[in-house]
């Protein structure tokens, strides 16, 4: 089997994060692996150790060049190897442009399966994993709360997590996977794997030696204005009356 | 004048309230078609309880392909329409499904695609409040139909009644929609209480609560509440993950959001601190969901929330 993972280099989940001219700026924050690909590249990683030698783990990022700070981590967790599409004509790319790009190197890499988080913590979108699936035309099975895969019958088969209940769903390769926080515990790279991942392969590839033309995206940013902070709010300590205080609070705001 | 489609949203054949949001919304800015996706026979018992709300007309799409192929066969139906009607505006509800079927429209349509918005205008400009709420961002579509996913909850449903025209249709998945099959679904059994997303009032526990949510069962229930917890809580299998509220769980923006024992984590916070009011019980006065809190108590939720659960009851009868 040949499975990709999509990781995305994220703003800390802590840092306060600000808007320059209609764009996210990336620049003076703290970046990190979106912890939410961690569990991605995890359960590939599971996945290939379940399954013995001969299958390999790449991962895929499109962004800055410093997102190979990212990379380094998903490569120190045991992923064999990387590509990193990174580009100019690439900034403030949309959810289309960069599922697009993503697609695109997938479908030329000969992969059975692509492992993907359930969202990025600083867009937010959720859409990337479908958009990928519709894009190469393969089954989608996202939002995976356990994912079993016979590679001699080309089979998966996933429980995805509804608003609704717990669906089961089978497919065939080759498949997008998207996997919930609950589907695993991430390993912390070990130092034997954060020195061996040095020695890991990282292809940079320019948005030329991809095959996709930068187009502008197709939505865009009118305004953006920073909110006033919550103002800071009444807070007692309860000394047996705590209850009844809060009933007032209720009253006094007409909730009740 | 132009037309808005909207993407009829329910569960266990009742129509959410949701859709009457989406019906308001897409009004403001055409004539708003909504899109009823059922199973064969279900479709007109779901149109029917489409009566409220600025809509022009209701359109059944029915095919058992939904049931059983998902997001990948809801989004080549709308696709297909989208396709043929070019509609200046696409609305859905901002679930983890409806972003899912919206982002396979918005590649096959060739259609620009903004998620998460609380708002819409008349000219399609939609509001989001993004980084943990503390900015406002306006934007719009500049290509295709402007599909735009509007979180349950943020605008205020016209409920005046109407009596749109329906008509009915049936469809096909191709092979492409259905290469992922479900082949069975165990439905999570849905108490009384009002649906996590669309509740004014929701009251939320946490590690807090040791596994005991009585206290807080009950003052949501003197409240009229939903009930959510805190990923620590579900983790724990005190609650089930769908009434998760955060980062990995649902985002609410209720009237008013009752965080019980619930120490404030920034990935809680991401799905709740748009909520226009937050009360916090917690024993611990250095708990950080103080920080965002309108009216905080530090004491032990086992004491506070009886007590304003009685106190409630006492001001209502
Ligand atoms: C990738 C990822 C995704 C995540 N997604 C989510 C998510 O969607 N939603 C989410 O909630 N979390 C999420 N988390 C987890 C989050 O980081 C926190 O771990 C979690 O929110 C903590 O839950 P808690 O506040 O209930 O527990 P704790 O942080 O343990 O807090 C419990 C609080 O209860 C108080 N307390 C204890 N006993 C009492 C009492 N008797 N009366 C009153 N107060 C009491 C304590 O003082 C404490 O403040 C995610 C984490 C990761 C890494
Ligand atoms: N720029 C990117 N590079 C690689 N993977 C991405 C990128 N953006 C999104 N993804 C993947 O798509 C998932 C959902 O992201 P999103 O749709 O942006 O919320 C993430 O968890 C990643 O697995």
């Amino acid at each position: 089997m040949k499975i990709a993972v999509c990781v995305k280099q994220v703003p800390d989940s802590w840092a306060e994060k600000k808007m320059i001219s209609g764009l996210l700026d990336r620049e003076n924050v703290d970046a990190v692996l979106n912890d939410l690909d961690e569990y991605a590249v995890e359960e590939a990683l599971r996945i290939v150790e379940a399954h013995g030698e001969g299958h390999t783990v790449t991962i895929i990022s499109m962004g800055p060049e410093r997102a190979t700070e990212a990379v380094r981590k998903a490569l120190s967790m045991g992923a064999d190897n990387a590509i990193v599409i990174s580009d100019p004509a690439l900034v403030g790319a949309d959810a289309l442009m960069t599922s697009k790009v993503l697609a695109t190197t997938i479908a030329s890499g000969g992969f059975d399966i692509v492992l993907c988080g359930t969202e990025s913590t600083d867009a937010r979108m959720s859409v990337v994993p479908a958009m990928l699936a519709q894009r190469l035309g393969w089954a989608q099975l996202t939002f995976a709360g356990s994912v079993v895969v016979d590679p001699a019958s080309s089979a998966i088969q996933i429980t995805r997590v509804t608003d609704a209940g717990l669906d089961t769903m089978k497919a065939q390769f080759p498949a997008v996977i998207s996997v919930i926080e609950k589907i695993n515990e991430p390993r912390y790279p070990s130092f034997k794997g954060i020195m061996a991942a040095k020695k890991k392969t990282i292809e940079m590839r320019p948005l030329a030696t991809v095959g996709v033309d930068a187009v502008p995206s197709w939505s865009a940013v009118n305004d953006s204005t920073p909110r006033p902070a919550r103002a800071a709010g009444i807070k007692l300590v309860d000394g047996g009356s705590g209850g009844n205080a809060l009933v007032d609070f209720l009253a006094d705001k007409k909730i009740i | 004048m132009s037309e808005v489609l909207i993407l009829a949203e329910y569960s266990q054949g009742i129509v959410a309230k949701t859709t009457t949001e989406l019906i308001t919304g897409g009004a403001r800015a055409g004539q708003v078609t909504v899109v009823v996706l059922s199973d064969v026979g279900g479709g007109e018992d779901l149109a029917k309880q489409i009566t409220q709300g600025p809509a022009t007309s209701v359109l059944v799409v029915e095919s058992n392909d939904f049931a059983q192929y998902g997001v990948a066969a809801a989004a080549e139906a709308i696709s297909n329409i989208v396709a043929e009607r070019k509609p200046a505006a696409l609305l859905i509800g901002s679930s983890a499904f409806g972003k899912e079927v919206a982002g396979r429209v918005a590649v096959a349509t060739d259609s620009g695609i903004i998620t998460d918005a609380v708002d819409v205008s008349a000219q399609l400009v939609a509001t989001q409040l993004v980084f943990g709420g503390s900015t406002t961002v306006h934007s719009h579509v500049s290509h295709g139909t402007a599909i735009i996913t509007v979180r349950p909850n943020s605008i205020t449903a016209d409920v005046n009644p109407s009596s749109p025209a329906m008509s009915k249709i049936t469809f096909d998945a191709s092979a492409q929609a259905k290469l992922a099959e479900v082949v069975s679904s165990e439905p999570f059994v849905k108490g009384g209480r009002p649906e996590l997303t669309e509740a004014n009032i929701v009251v939320s526990g946490g590690r807090g609560t040791n596994g005991d949510f009585v206290a807080v069962e009950t003052f949501a229930d003197v409240l009229g509440a939903a009930v959510g917890a805190s990923r620590a809580a579900t983790d724990a299998g005190w609650y089930p993950h769908a009434l998760q509220v955060g980062q990995t769980g649902k985002t609410v923006s209720p009237q008013l959001y009752v965080a019980c024992g619930i120490s404030g984590a920034i990935q809680h916070r991401a799905g709740m601190q748009t909520s226009k009011m937050i009360i916090v019980v917690n024993k611990d006065p250095d708990a950080p969901i103080f920080e965002i809190a309108d009216f905080g108590v530090v004491g032990d939720l086992f004491a506070v929330l009886p007590q304003a659960s009685d106190g409630v009851r006492a001001r209502k009868s």
